[in-house]
Protein backbone atom coordinates (compact mmCIF):
# COMPACT_ATOMS: atom_id res chain seq x y z
CA UNK A 1 0.00 0.00 0.00
CA UNK A 2 1.42 3.04 -0.99
CA UNK A 3 0.56 6.34 0.47
CA UNK A 4 0.64 9.78 -0.99
CA UNK A 5 3.16 12.04 0.26
CA UNK A 6 0.44 13.97 1.58
CA UNK A 7 -1.04 11.47 3.80
CA UNK A 8 2.64 10.97 4.95
CA UNK A 9 3.13 14.20 6.14
CA UNK A 10 -0.22 14.86 7.85
CA UNK A 11 0.02 11.04 10.00
CA UNK A 12 3.03 12.63 11.72
CA UNK A 13 1.14 15.64 13.03
CA UNK A 14 -2.53 13.99 13.86
CA UNK A 15 -2.90 10.47 13.34
CA UNK A 16 0.41 8.97 14.81
CA UNK A 17 1.27 11.80 16.26
CA UNK A 18 3.88 10.59 18.24
CA UNK A 19 3.23 12.15 21.90
CA UNK A 20 -0.70 12.13 21.98
CA UNK A 21 -1.31 8.65 19.78
CA UNK A 22 2.19 6.40 20.10
CA UNK A 23 3.26 8.07 22.99
CA UNK A 24 6.76 7.57 22.08
CA UNK A 25 9.55 9.86 23.05
CA UNK A 26 7.94 10.61 26.64
CA UNK A 27 11.06 11.55 28.69
CA UNK A 28 12.08 15.13 26.47
CA UNK A 29 7.73 15.45 26.91
CA UNK A 30 7.91 15.10 30.07
CA UNK A 31 10.97 17.10 31.41
CA UNK A 32 11.29 19.76 29.40
CA UNK A 33 7.89 21.25 28.59
CA UNK A 34 7.71 24.17 31.70
CA UNK A 35 7.22 26.20 29.15
CA UNK A 36 6.59 27.04 25.08
CA UNK A 37 10.33 27.91 24.64
CA UNK A 38 11.77 25.08 25.71
CA UNK A 39 9.22 22.55 23.95
CA UNK A 40 9.64 24.65 21.01
CA UNK A 41 13.36 24.27 21.37
CA UNK A 42 13.16 20.53 22.03
CA UNK A 43 10.73 20.19 19.23
CA UNK A 44 12.60 21.45 16.62
CA UNK A 45 15.97 20.30 17.64
CA UNK A 46 14.64 16.67 17.73
CA UNK A 47 12.88 17.42 14.43
CA UNK A 48 16.06 18.49 12.59
CA UNK A 49 17.88 15.29 13.50
CA UNK A 50 14.83 12.82 12.94
CA UNK A 51 14.93 14.67 9.49
CA UNK A 52 18.61 14.57 8.67
CA UNK A 53 19.00 10.60 10.68
CA UNK A 54 15.76 9.64 8.24
CA UNK A 55 17.11 11.19 5.08
CA UNK A 56 20.66 9.03 5.97
CA UNK A 57 19.09 5.99 7.11
CA UNK A 58 16.99 5.92 3.54
CA UNK A 59 20.41 6.63 1.49
CA UNK A 60 22.06 3.98 3.10
CA UNK A 61 19.41 1.65 3.81
CA UNK A 62 20.72 -1.09 0.84
CA UNK A 63 24.31 -1.20 2.55
CA UNK A 64 23.43 -1.82 6.09
CA UNK A 65 23.75 -5.06 7.18
CA UNK A 66 20.39 -5.95 9.03
CA UNK A 67 22.24 -7.60 12.34
CA UNK A 68 24.18 -3.94 12.91
CA UNK A 69 21.58 -1.56 11.42
CA UNK A 70 20.98 -0.44 15.20
CA UNK A 71 24.32 -0.05 16.01
CA UNK A 72 24.61 1.54 12.80
CA UNK A 73 21.26 4.11 13.20
CA UNK A 74 22.36 4.80 16.63
CA UNK A 75 25.88 5.96 14.52
CA UNK A 76 23.65 8.52 12.19
CA UNK A 77 21.56 9.57 15.09
CA UNK A 78 24.53 10.35 17.48
CA UNK A 79 26.11 12.59 14.73
CA UNK A 80 23.54 15.23 13.78
CA UNK A 81 22.95 15.31 17.94
CA UNK A 82 26.75 16.28 18.34
CA UNK A 83 25.67 18.79 15.01
CA UNK A 84 22.84 20.13 17.65
CA UNK A 85 24.38 20.46 20.67
CA UNK A 86 27.19 22.10 19.61
CA UNK A 87 24.82 24.57 17.38
CA UNK A 88 22.64 25.27 20.16
CA UNK A 89 25.86 26.05 22.26
CA UNK A 90 27.04 28.32 20.30
CA UNK A 91 23.84 30.15 18.90
CA UNK A 92 21.10 29.84 21.81
CA UNK A 93 23.17 29.72 24.64
CA UNK A 94 20.29 30.22 27.22
CA UNK A 95 17.75 27.90 25.61
CA UNK A 96 21.07 24.86 25.99
CA UNK A 97 21.77 25.91 29.51
CA UNK A 98 17.84 25.21 30.33
CA UNK A 99 17.62 22.24 28.31
CA UNK A 100 20.52 20.95 29.57
CA UNK A 101 21.12 17.56 29.46
CA UNK A 102 18.67 16.08 27.19
CA UNK A 103 19.84 17.62 24.42
CA UNK A 104 22.30 14.72 24.36
CA UNK A 105 19.18 12.52 25.01
CA UNK A 106 18.09 12.98 21.80
CA UNK A 107 20.00 10.24 20.89
CA UNK A 108 18.04 7.68 22.65
CA UNK A 109 14.78 9.67 21.63
CA UNK A 110 12.73 6.58 20.57
CA UNK A 111 10.67 8.35 18.05
CA UNK A 112 14.00 9.21 15.94
CA UNK A 113 14.74 5.22 16.24
CA UNK A 114 11.27 4.56 15.86
CA UNK A 115 11.21 6.03 12.46
CA UNK A 116 14.38 4.86 10.97
CA UNK A 117 13.34 1.02 12.07
CA UNK A 118 9.78 1.31 11.15
CA UNK A 119 10.07 3.96 8.34
CA UNK A 120 13.04 5.13 6.77
CA UNK A 121 14.66 1.53 6.40
CA UNK A 122 11.96 0.42 4.45
CA UNK A 123 11.27 4.18 1.80
CA UNK A 124 12.95 5.84 -0.74
CA UNK A 125 14.80 9.16 0.70
CA UNK A 126 11.90 11.62 -0.81
CA UNK A 127 9.44 9.50 1.62
CA UNK A 128 11.55 9.85 4.72
CA UNK A 129 11.73 13.22 4.27
CA UNK A 130 8.57 13.97 4.38
CA UNK A 131 7.90 11.52 7.25
CA UNK A 132 10.62 12.69 9.09
CA UNK A 133 9.41 16.29 8.99
CA UNK A 134 5.66 15.47 9.79
CA UNK A 135 6.89 13.25 12.41
CA UNK A 136 8.57 15.78 14.12
CA UNK A 137 6.54 19.06 13.41
CA UNK A 138 3.82 16.73 14.94
CA UNK A 139 6.28 16.21 18.01
CA UNK A 140 7.13 19.63 18.29
CA UNK A 141 3.29 20.26 18.22
CA UNK A 142 2.63 17.84 20.77
CA UNK A 143 6.18 19.28 23.17
CA UNK A 144 4.38 22.94 22.64
CA UNK A 145 1.18 22.01 23.14
CA UNK A 146 2.15 20.35 26.97
CA UNK A 147 4.38 23.45 26.87
CA UNK A 148 1.82 25.95 26.70
CA UNK A 149 -0.36 24.48 29.25
CA UNK A 150 1.64 23.91 31.77
CA UNK A 151 3.39 27.39 31.63
CA UNK A 152 -0.19 29.19 31.49
CA UNK A 153 -0.93 27.32 34.55
CA UNK A 154 2.24 27.20 36.44
CA UNK A 155 3.89 30.60 35.46
CA UNK A 156 0.67 32.84 34.35
CA UNK A 157 2.59 33.33 30.91
CA UNK A 158 3.00 32.32 27.61
CA UNK A 159 5.81 32.29 25.68
CA UNK A 160 7.75 34.73 28.46
CA UNK A 161 4.84 37.19 28.38
CA UNK A 162 3.01 37.71 31.58
CA UNK A 163 -1.13 36.67 31.13
CA UNK A 164 -2.54 37.81 33.85
CA UNK A 165 -0.58 40.46 36.02
CA UNK A 166 1.41 39.64 38.81
CA UNK A 167 -1.13 39.26 41.15
CA UNK A 168 -2.31 35.76 39.31
CA UNK A 169 -1.19 32.58 41.75
CA UNK A 170 0.66 30.13 39.55
CA UNK A 171 0.22 26.85 39.87
CA UNK A 172 3.58 25.74 40.86
CA UNK A 173 3.13 21.87 40.35
CA UNK A 174 2.20 22.27 36.94
CA UNK A 175 5.88 22.86 36.51
CA UNK A 176 6.97 20.76 38.50
CA UNK A 177 7.00 16.76 37.31
CA UNK A 178 3.47 15.88 39.00
CA UNK A 179 2.17 18.46 36.35
CA UNK A 180 3.88 17.03 33.63
CA UNK A 181 1.51 13.82 33.97
CA UNK A 182 -1.31 15.82 34.68
CA UNK A 183 -1.21 17.72 32.12
CA UNK A 184 -0.50 14.79 29.58
CA UNK A 185 -3.22 12.67 31.03
CA UNK A 186 -5.95 15.20 30.56
CA UNK A 187 -4.71 16.32 26.92
CA UNK A 188 -4.66 12.38 26.37
CA UNK A 189 -7.94 12.32 27.54
CA UNK A 190 -9.34 15.37 25.59
CA UNK A 191 -7.54 13.99 22.51
CA UNK A 192 -9.37 10.32 22.68
CA UNK A 193 -12.77 12.51 22.90
CA UNK A 194 -12.18 14.41 19.98
CA UNK A 195 -11.24 11.09 18.41
CA UNK A 196 -14.41 9.66 19.55
CA UNK A 197 -16.42 12.54 18.65
CA UNK A 198 -15.00 12.43 15.16
CA UNK A 199 -15.86 9.20 14.68
CA UNK A 200 -19.37 8.70 15.88
CA UNK A 201 -20.24 11.94 13.22
CA UNK A 202 -18.58 9.90 10.40
CA UNK A 203 -20.74 7.04 11.44
CA UNK A 204 -17.72 4.37 12.49
CA UNK A 205 -17.43 2.49 15.58
CA UNK A 206 -14.99 4.10 18.04
CA UNK A 207 -12.84 1.72 19.96
CA UNK A 208 -10.74 3.70 22.79
CA UNK A 209 -6.83 2.69 22.17
CA UNK A 210 -6.09 -0.48 23.18
CA UNK A 211 -3.77 0.53 26.24
CA UNK A 212 -6.14 2.71 27.76
CA UNK A 213 -8.56 0.25 28.72
CA UNK A 214 -9.09 -1.49 31.57
CA UNK A 215 -7.60 -4.93 30.88
CA UNK A 216 -3.93 -3.62 30.99
CA UNK A 217 -4.35 -1.52 34.28
CA UNK A 218 -2.67 -3.31 37.36
CA UNK A 219 -4.46 -0.94 39.81
CA UNK A 220 -7.35 -3.35 40.94
CA UNK A 221 -7.71 -7.37 39.77
CA UNK A 222 -10.50 -7.23 37.97
CA UNK A 223 -8.44 -7.36 34.43
CA UNK A 224 -7.26 -11.28 36.67
CA UNK A 225 -10.85 -12.20 37.59
CA UNK A 226 -12.26 -11.57 34.16
CA UNK A 227 -9.86 -14.01 32.98
CA UNK A 228 -10.20 -16.62 35.73
CA UNK A 229 -13.74 -16.61 34.46
CA UNK A 230 -12.76 -17.31 30.79
CA UNK A 231 -11.19 -20.23 31.98
CA UNK B 1 -54.05 -18.05 56.81
CA UNK B 2 -55.54 -15.20 58.83
CA UNK B 3 -55.84 -11.71 57.87
CA UNK B 4 -52.42 -10.53 56.69
CA UNK B 5 -52.65 -12.83 53.31
CA UNK B 6 -52.03 -9.40 51.57
CA UNK B 7 -48.57 -10.76 50.43
CA UNK B 8 -46.88 -8.45 48.56
CA UNK B 9 -44.33 -9.09 45.28
CA UNK B 10 -41.41 -8.48 47.74
CA UNK B 11 -42.35 -11.15 50.14
CA UNK B 12 -41.91 -13.70 47.11
CA UNK B 13 -38.44 -12.67 46.07
CA UNK B 14 -36.35 -15.57 46.26
CA UNK B 15 -32.43 -14.71 46.42
CA UNK B 16 -29.31 -15.29 46.80
CA UNK B 17 -27.75 -15.05 50.40
CA UNK B 18 -27.11 -12.94 52.61
CA UNK B 19 -30.62 -12.44 53.39
CA UNK B 20 -30.01 -10.08 56.35
CA UNK B 21 -28.88 -6.52 55.95
CA UNK B 22 -27.69 -4.09 58.31
CA UNK B 23 -29.23 -1.48 56.65
CA UNK B 24 -25.90 0.31 56.01
CA UNK B 25 -25.15 1.52 52.83
CA UNK B 26 -22.79 4.51 51.14
CA UNK B 27 -24.98 7.04 52.37
CA UNK B 28 -26.04 6.18 56.36
CA UNK B 29 -21.73 5.88 56.34
CA UNK B 30 -21.28 9.10 55.03
CA UNK B 31 -23.42 10.78 57.07
CA UNK B 32 -22.08 9.36 60.22
CA UNK B 33 -18.56 10.12 58.91
CA UNK B 34 -19.93 13.47 59.20
CA UNK B 35 -21.72 13.49 62.82
CA UNK B 36 -18.07 12.26 63.79
CA UNK B 37 -16.38 15.26 62.75
CA UNK B 38 -19.10 17.70 64.36
CA UNK B 39 -17.04 17.98 67.52
CA UNK B 40 -13.63 18.88 65.63
CA UNK B 41 -15.15 21.19 63.35
CA UNK B 42 -16.98 23.06 66.36
CA UNK B 43 -14.17 23.32 67.93
CA UNK B 44 -12.46 24.88 64.85
CA UNK B 45 -15.18 27.78 64.84
CA UNK B 46 -14.62 28.35 68.06
CA UNK B 47 -10.93 28.73 67.80
CA UNK B 48 -10.30 30.34 64.16
CA UNK B 49 -14.14 32.23 64.86
CA UNK B 50 -15.85 32.92 61.32
CA UNK B 51 -13.09 32.63 58.59
CA UNK B 52 -13.18 28.64 59.33
CA UNK B 53 -16.91 28.70 58.61
CA UNK B 54 -16.66 30.73 55.49
CA UNK B 55 -13.86 27.76 54.29
CA UNK B 56 -16.13 24.96 55.33
CA UNK B 57 -19.05 26.32 53.76
CA UNK B 58 -17.07 27.38 50.40
CA UNK B 59 -15.40 23.39 50.41
CA UNK B 60 -18.69 21.86 50.46
CA UNK B 61 -20.33 23.70 48.00
CA UNK B 62 -17.73 24.21 45.75
CA UNK B 63 -17.30 19.64 46.02
CA UNK B 64 -21.38 19.47 45.08
CA UNK B 65 -20.92 21.37 42.76
CA UNK B 66 -17.88 20.16 40.73
CA UNK B 67 -19.66 16.47 41.91
CA UNK B 68 -22.92 18.54 39.97
CA UNK B 69 -20.56 19.31 36.63
CA UNK B 70 -18.93 16.18 36.51
CA UNK B 71 -21.48 13.86 36.51
CA UNK B 72 -23.35 15.71 33.93
CA UNK B 73 -20.19 16.37 31.87
CA UNK B 74 -19.50 12.00 31.94
CA UNK B 75 -23.55 11.52 31.58
CA UNK B 76 -23.22 9.81 35.03
CA UNK B 77 -26.32 9.25 37.50
CA UNK B 78 -26.40 12.20 39.90
CA UNK B 79 -24.53 11.31 42.93
CA UNK B 80 -25.05 14.08 44.99
CA UNK B 81 -27.17 12.71 47.82
CA UNK B 82 -24.59 10.12 48.73
CA UNK B 83 -23.50 12.10 50.72
CA UNK B 84 -19.63 11.21 49.67
CA UNK B 85 -18.78 14.64 48.24
CA UNK B 86 -20.01 16.37 51.47
CA UNK B 87 -17.88 14.45 53.41
CA UNK B 88 -14.69 15.16 50.64
CA UNK B 89 -15.78 18.85 51.17
CA UNK B 90 -15.67 18.69 55.05
CA UNK B 91 -12.19 16.97 55.04
CA UNK B 92 -10.59 19.34 52.30
CA UNK B 93 -12.13 22.91 54.78
CA UNK B 94 -10.77 20.55 57.43
CA UNK B 95 -7.39 20.40 55.78
CA UNK B 96 -6.50 23.66 54.90
CA UNK B 97 -5.65 26.68 57.26
CA UNK B 98 -8.68 28.75 58.15
CA UNK B 99 -7.44 32.11 56.31
CA UNK B 100 -7.55 30.22 53.05
CA UNK B 101 -8.75 32.78 49.85
CA UNK B 102 -11.69 31.73 48.51
CA UNK B 103 -9.83 31.12 45.10
CA UNK B 104 -7.84 28.13 47.38
CA UNK B 105 -10.81 26.15 48.59
CA UNK B 106 -12.34 26.06 45.11
CA UNK B 107 -8.97 25.20 43.09
CA UNK B 108 -8.89 22.49 46.58
CA UNK B 109 -12.60 21.48 45.76
CA UNK B 110 -11.82 21.09 42.07
CA UNK B 111 -8.94 19.06 42.16
CA UNK B 112 -10.10 16.84 44.87
CA UNK B 113 -13.30 15.77 43.18
CA UNK B 114 -12.53 16.68 39.55
CA UNK B 115 -8.73 15.24 39.45
CA UNK B 116 -9.08 12.63 42.92
CA UNK B 117 -12.30 10.96 42.17
CA UNK B 118 -14.46 11.76 38.53
CA UNK B 119 -11.66 10.97 36.66
CA UNK B 120 -11.07 7.54 37.79
CA UNK B 121 -15.18 6.90 37.69
CA UNK B 122 -16.42 8.33 40.63
CA UNK B 123 -17.39 6.91 44.41
CA UNK B 124 -15.16 3.42 44.96
CA UNK B 125 -12.89 3.51 42.05
CA UNK B 126 -10.99 6.29 43.09
CA UNK B 127 -7.01 4.36 44.34
CA UNK B 128 -6.11 7.74 46.42
CA UNK B 129 -8.25 9.61 49.08
CA UNK B 130 -9.81 12.93 46.71
CA UNK B 131 -9.45 15.34 49.92
CA UNK B 132 -5.68 14.46 50.53
CA UNK B 133 -4.68 14.82 46.76
CA UNK B 134 -6.49 18.05 46.98
CA UNK B 135 -4.67 18.96 49.79
CA UNK B 136 -1.24 18.08 48.76
CA UNK B 137 -1.70 19.16 45.43
CA UNK B 138 -2.73 22.69 47.13
CA UNK B 139 0.61 22.57 49.82
CA UNK B 140 2.92 21.79 46.78
CA UNK B 141 1.23 24.41 44.18
CA UNK B 142 0.65 27.14 46.84
CA UNK B 143 3.08 27.21 49.85
CA UNK B 144 2.86 30.40 51.22
CA UNK B 145 -1.11 30.27 51.30
CA UNK B 146 -1.23 26.79 52.24
CA UNK B 147 1.42 27.43 55.71
CA UNK B 148 0.04 30.43 56.50
CA UNK B 149 -1.72 29.47 59.98
CA UNK B 150 -3.33 31.80 62.21
CA UNK B 151 -3.22 32.24 65.78
CA UNK B 152 -6.18 31.18 67.44
CA UNK B 153 -8.00 34.06 69.12
CA UNK B 154 -5.25 36.70 67.40
CA UNK B 155 -7.12 38.36 64.53
CA UNK B 156 -5.06 39.05 61.58
CA UNK B 157 -1.90 37.70 62.91
CA UNK B 158 -0.18 34.24 61.69
CA UNK B 159 2.32 32.25 63.12
CA UNK B 160 4.09 28.40 63.19
CA UNK B 161 1.90 25.37 63.66
CA UNK B 162 3.81 23.10 66.99
CA UNK B 163 5.28 21.04 64.54
CA UNK B 164 6.37 23.62 62.28
CA UNK B 165 8.29 25.60 65.11
CA UNK B 166 9.97 22.35 66.38
CA UNK B 167 11.33 21.66 63.07
CA UNK B 168 12.24 25.48 62.23
CA UNK B 169 14.11 25.47 65.74
CA UNK B 170 15.91 22.22 64.96
CA UNK B 171 17.01 23.33 61.78
CA UNK B 172 18.43 26.69 62.96
CA UNK B 173 20.70 24.29 64.94
CA UNK B 174 18.69 24.58 68.49
CA UNK B 175 17.71 22.56 70.96
CA UNK B 176 14.16 21.51 71.61
CA UNK B 177 14.15 23.30 74.99
CA UNK B 178 14.25 26.49 73.05
CA UNK B 179 11.23 26.09 71.82
CA UNK B 180 8.29 27.82 73.34
CA UNK B 181 6.10 24.29 72.54
CA UNK B 182 2.67 24.22 73.37
CA UNK B 183 1.86 22.35 75.96
CA UNK B 184 -0.75 19.21 76.14
CA UNK B 185 -3.86 20.82 77.42
CA UNK B 186 -3.41 23.26 74.15
CA UNK B 187 -3.05 20.10 72.14
CA UNK B 188 -5.58 17.90 73.65
CA UNK B 189 -8.29 21.69 73.24
CA UNK B 190 -6.92 22.84 69.99
CA UNK B 191 -5.88 26.25 71.20
CA UNK B 192 -3.20 26.24 68.48
CA UNK B 193 -2.19 26.96 64.95
CA UNK B 194 -2.20 24.41 62.13
CA UNK B 195 -5.18 23.88 59.61
CA UNK B 196 -8.87 24.51 61.12
CA UNK B 197 -9.83 20.93 61.70
CA UNK B 198 -6.65 19.52 63.00
CA UNK B 199 -6.03 21.21 66.21
CA UNK B 200 -8.21 19.68 68.71
CA UNK B 201 -7.28 16.19 69.61
CA UNK B 202 -9.61 15.57 71.64
CA UNK B 203 -12.32 16.34 69.25
CA UNK B 204 -10.76 14.21 66.28
CA UNK B 205 -10.19 10.86 68.98
CA UNK B 206 -14.01 11.25 70.17
CA UNK B 207 -15.35 11.38 66.58
CA UNK B 208 -12.81 8.09 66.33
CA UNK B 209 -14.05 6.88 68.57
CA UNK B 210 -17.54 6.96 67.74
CA UNK B 211 -16.69 5.45 63.95
CA UNK B 212 -15.02 2.56 65.98
CA UNK B 213 -18.35 2.28 67.86
CA UNK B 214 -20.48 2.34 64.83
CA UNK B 215 -18.58 -0.02 63.53
CA UNK B 216 -17.48 1.81 60.31
CA UNK B 217 -14.14 1.66 60.42
CA UNK B 218 -12.06 -1.27 62.11
CA UNK B 219 -9.36 -0.61 64.98
CA UNK B 220 -6.51 -2.21 62.71
CA UNK B 221 -5.66 1.18 60.81
CA UNK B 222 -5.72 3.54 63.11
CA UNK B 223 -4.18 1.98 66.37
CA UNK B 224 -0.94 0.33 63.95
CA UNK B 225 -0.84 3.99 62.27
CA UNK B 226 -0.82 5.46 65.65
CA UNK B 227 1.30 3.07 67.57
CA UNK B 228 3.90 2.94 65.00
CA UNK B 229 4.35 7.04 64.91
CA UNK B 230 5.11 6.86 68.75
CA UNK B 231 6.95 4.00 68.60
CA UNK B 232 9.54 5.53 66.34
CA UNK B 233 9.54 9.34 67.61
CA UNK B 234 9.57 7.42 71.09
CA UNK B 235 13.02 5.95 69.92
CA UNK B 236 14.27 8.84 68.36
CA UNK B 237 12.89 11.40 71.50
CA UNK B 238 15.19 8.26 74.24
CA UNK B 239 18.30 8.54 72.12
CA UNK B 240 18.18 12.67 71.59
CA UNK B 241 15.81 14.12 73.39
CA UNK B 242 17.45 17.30 73.19
CA UNK B 243 16.63 17.58 69.36
CA UNK B 244 13.50 15.24 69.11
CA UNK B 245 10.32 16.02 71.11
CA UNK B 246 8.49 13.63 72.76
CA UNK B 247 6.01 11.00 71.47
CA UNK B 248 3.04 12.60 73.13
CA UNK B 249 4.03 16.03 72.01
CA UNK B 250 3.99 14.32 68.12
CA UNK B 251 0.75 12.07 68.73
CA UNK B 252 -1.51 15.08 69.82
CA UNK B 253 0.13 17.40 67.42
CA UNK B 254 -0.41 17.96 63.51
CA UNK B 255 -2.39 15.66 61.63
CA UNK B 256 -1.93 12.86 63.08
CA UNK B 257 -5.19 12.38 64.71
CA UNK B 258 -7.70 13.74 61.72
CA UNK B 259 -5.64 11.29 59.53
CA UNK B 260 -5.08 8.30 61.44
CA UNK B 261 -9.01 8.46 62.30
CA UNK B 262 -10.68 10.14 59.30
CA UNK B 263 -8.42 9.63 56.24
CA UNK B 264 -6.72 6.59 56.60
CA UNK B 265 -9.78 4.95 57.07
CA UNK B 266 -11.07 5.81 53.95
CA UNK B 267 -13.12 2.32 53.02
CA UNK B 268 -12.35 2.92 49.25
CA UNK B 269 -8.22 3.65 48.98
CA UNK B 270 -7.43 0.93 51.84
CA UNK B 271 -7.01 -2.34 52.00
CA UNK B 272 -9.64 -4.34 52.97
CA UNK B 273 -8.13 -7.69 55.00
CA UNK B 274 -7.83 -6.71 58.72
CA UNK B 275 -3.91 -8.29 58.20
CA UNK B 276 -4.05 -5.72 55.30
CA UNK B 277 -4.76 -2.91 57.18
CA UNK B 278 -2.36 -3.26 59.97
CA UNK B 279 0.53 -3.69 57.47
CA UNK B 280 -1.22 -0.29 55.91
CA UNK B 281 -1.33 1.38 59.25
CA UNK B 282 1.87 0.54 60.29
CA UNK B 283 3.34 1.50 56.67
CA UNK B 284 1.63 5.25 57.36
CA UNK B 285 3.05 5.34 60.91
CA UNK B 286 7.21 4.90 59.47
CA UNK B 287 6.39 7.13 57.04
CA UNK B 288 5.40 10.00 59.12
CA UNK B 289 7.53 9.50 61.74
CA UNK B 290 9.88 9.35 59.01
CA UNK B 291 8.99 12.67 57.56
CA UNK B 292 8.35 14.42 60.47
CA UNK B 293 11.98 13.79 62.45
CA UNK B 294 13.84 13.95 59.11
CA UNK B 295 11.85 15.51 56.02
CA UNK B 296 11.58 18.61 55.02
CA UNK B 297 8.38 19.07 55.70
CA UNK B 298 7.31 19.52 59.21
CA UNK B 299 4.64 17.30 58.98
CA UNK B 300 3.97 14.10 57.00
CA UNK B 301 0.44 12.61 57.20
CA UNK B 302 -1.18 13.45 53.87
CA UNK B 303 2.21 12.12 52.30
CA UNK B 304 2.34 9.27 54.11
CA UNK B 305 -1.30 8.18 53.40
CA UNK B 306 -1.16 8.97 49.61
CA UNK B 307 1.87 7.11 49.90
CA UNK B 308 0.15 4.04 51.44
CA UNK B 309 -2.87 4.18 49.09
CA UNK B 310 -1.03 3.49 46.44
CA UNK B 311 0.33 0.40 47.47
CA UNK B 312 -3.16 -0.95 48.87
CA UNK B 313 -4.00 -2.92 45.25
CA UNK B 314 -0.82 -4.75 46.14
CA UNK B 315 -1.39 -5.25 49.67
CA UNK B 316 -4.46 -6.67 48.82
CA UNK B 317 -2.94 -9.11 46.61
CA UNK B 318 -0.31 -10.48 49.12
CA UNK B 319 -3.14 -10.20 52.05
CA UNK B 320 -6.01 -11.94 50.35
CA UNK B 321 -7.37 -14.87 52.45
CA UNK B 322 -6.42 -18.59 51.43
CA UNK B 323 -9.19 -20.75 50.24
CA UNK B 324 -9.93 -23.45 52.41
CA UNK B 325 -8.93 -26.49 51.83
CA UNK B 326 -5.89 -25.50 49.41
CA UNK B 327 -2.43 -25.57 49.81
Amino acid sequence: MAASTSQIFTRGIWKENPIFRLLLGLCPALAVTTSVENGIGMGLASTFVLLCSNVLVSLMRNFIPKKVRIPAYIVIIASFVTIVDLVMHGFFFELHKSLGLFIPLIVVNCVILGRAEAFASRNNVWHSFVDGLGMGLGFTLGLATLGAVREVLGNGSLLGISLFGADFPAVLVMILPPGAFLSLGLLLAGMNKLEERRAIRAGEKYEPPKEMDCGSCVLCDINQRLNEDIK
Amino acid sequence: MDDKSTITPRDLIVSASPHIHSGQDVRSIMRHVVYALIPALLIGFWVFGLSAVKVLVLAVVGCLAVEWGCNKLLNRESSLLDFSAIVTGVLLAMNLPSGSPWWLVLVGAIVAIGLGKAIYGGLGYNPFNPALVARVFLLISFPVQMTTWSIPGVDAETGATPLGAVKEAVSLGKTVMDVDLATTKDLLIGTVGGSFGEVSALALLLGGLWLLYKGIIKWQIPIAFIATTLFITGIAWLIDPAHYVSPVFHLFSGGLMIGAWFMATDMVTTPVTQKGMLFFGIGCGVLTAVIRLWGGYPEGVSFAILLMNATTPLIDRYTKPKVFGEA
